[in-house]
């Protein structure tokens, strides 16, 4: 069938309704490295901007770190850029089992398999190794991935409220005729900021009899002691049957993620999980790097504690403000504004106070619970912050928010 | 309310709302464009549905317009209803 006019229309149609609806997404094109400052050209022809970037998964600063970059290039140098094959027909190096088996030992696992990305392996985990016979119970606020994996999957769906242990556990007790439960969570919540209750939710996993699954690509790295992640912060280590992560965020910034668990499980996926039977190895640049980020951050917490550091103080500086945040304990600080288009205005505003963030709105958040969500970094030192934390008051400010609680601030906003 | 209503509200109260959120869920609060049910938690009412009613709600039906209102809840579980009557008659 040709792209005729007709077809043309109708997607532009489409296209103008999410304009209308004021979601339309827009890129912005950075001039510069990944960092606490980069260049900024937005709108799209503008002059280029610095900015302070507080919403990138640079967590630990290390996607533009020396040491990282160096080990990129010595990778590229010995074992080429690519490798035209997938992994099981001849896309695997020595490399690639050298950096599952540094995953498998820094998350605490018996085994990991790489994938080109953990959206990739929240999406081919699920049907690799459950069937009609199991059941699936997810946190409701899990990461849109696992919820593509999870409809890609026989089992049988469940859900419970956000954190809510009573409902999970009334779960468990309604799916005890099936073969496997599966409690499925993110680490730590995208969103909101949140941590998973993996503690509790590891003890109704032993009570009933049930699996843990664990999504921790905004935990690997820095949540936790020595940064292993949720399971290490909540006391249970070994504990969880999978964990999947990403090399995207905190480990390097620049692709690939994982599924480490069970070796059966794992097993599993390399034999079934189609993302990774049908698509490429991860780069070698890519695997070089990583080895290089596991060795920085397996010798010292530095980084980890700077980041917990930083989090903390802006958070309290925030709330010090007026503003009006999620709980939580992450570098994840989402500052909440309630209305979508106020969400879009003050970021814009902040854009031009130089600070660069970004407006989060339905359907990405639900109706009515618009943001900026802001994250921290190892890379931002305290000068940064001071500096956002004033283009954030100046915008409070002109919007007539700070000091509102958040029934105040819903009712100023959302007429 | 009538009865398969005042149960699918009962169900939908207790399974989607928050402890503290003492939103009243009338007949005709919008429940998915409301933002209170959403399409990967809509599954376990389907099967509430099935179960309690002993109907089966094929897959095409379970729209999003069929579960966004007690009212069209109920009035597609009568539906349901009347056509496993027919069958079994």
């Amino acid at each position: 069938m040709a792209f005729n006019e007709s077809i043309r229309n109708k997607y532009e149609a489409e296209l103008e309704a999410i304009r209308s609806a004021g979601l339309f997404k827009q890129e912005r094109y950075i001039h510069s490295p990944q960092f606490s400052e980069i260049e900024v050209e937005f709108p799209v022809g503008a002059a280029i901007r610095k900015c302070i970037n507080v919403c990138s998964n640079n967590y630990l600063g290390l996607s533009s770190h020396p040491e990282v970059i160096a080990a990129a290039h010595a990778g590229l140098d010995r074992r080429g850029y690519g490798m035209s094959s997938v992994r099981f027909i001849c896309g695997t190096q020595d490399i690639h089992r050298e950096l599952e088996n540094r995953l498998t030992e820094f998350l605490g696992t018996e085994d990991t398999l790489l994938f080109p990305s953990c959206m990739d392996a929240n999406g081919g985990f699920f049907e690799a190794c459950l069937n009609d016979q199991d059941v699936m119970i997810a946190d409701r606020l899990v990461h849109a991935s696992i919820v593509d994996g999870m409809r890609l999957c026989k089992a049988m769906q469940d859900t419970y409220k956000h954190s809510d242990m009573n409902h999970l556990e009334e779960k468990l007790q309604e799916h005890q005729d099936k073969r496997v439960r599966m409690i499925i969570t993110d680490g730590v919540f995208s969103m909101d900021g949140d941590l998973a209750k993996l503690a509790e939710i590891v003890s109704l996993a032993e009570k009933y009899n049930a699996m843990v699954f664990v999504d921790d690509s905004h935990a690997s790295g820095f949540i936790g002691r020595t940064g292993r992640g949720t399971h290490e912060h909540c006391g249970v280590f070994g504990k969880i049957d999978v964990i999947t992560t990403t090399l995207g965020k905190a480990l390097g910034g620049a692709s690939g993620g994982c599924v480490s668990g069970r070796k059966e499980l794992v097993e599993m996926c390399r034999q079934r999980a189609r993302p990774y039977l049908f698509s490429n190895a991860v780069a070698p640049v890519i695997v070089a790097g990583a080895l290089k980020v596991l060795d920085l951050i397996s010798t010292s917490t530095d980084r980890r504690d700077k980041l917990e550091w930083n989090a903390k103080y802006w958070r309290g500086q925030l709330k010090d403000a007026g503003f009006d945040l999620k709980e939580g304990d992450s570098p994840i600080v989402p500052v909440m504004l309630y209305d979508a288009k106020l969400a879009q205005d003050f970021a814009t505003d902040l854009f031009h106070e130089g600070v660069y963030a970004v407006g989060f709105f339905f359907p990405v958040v639900p109706k009515g619970q618009a943001r900026i969500r802001t994250q921290l970094s190892a890379a931002h030192d305290k000068r940064h912050l001071d500096v956002a934390l004033t283009a954030f008051k100046r915008a409070g400010e002109k919007h007539g928010i700070l000091g509102l609680g958040k029934k105040e601030l819903m009712a100023k906003v959302l007429v | 309310m009538d009865d398969i209503t005042k149960a699918i509200h009962d169900y939908v109260v207790r399974e989607y709302l928050e402890e503290g959120d003492t939103r009243d869920i009338t007949e005709v609060t919008p429940l998915i464009t409301g933002g209170i049910v959403d399409s990967f938690s809509m599954v376990s009412l389907k099967r509430f549905l099935e179960k309690k009613y002993s109907i089966r709600i094929p897959d095409e039906d379970a729209s999003p317009d069929a579960f966004d209102t007690l009212q069209s809840i109920a009035a597609l579980v009568r539906r349901f209803q009347q056509q496993s009557q027919k069958v079994g008659a």
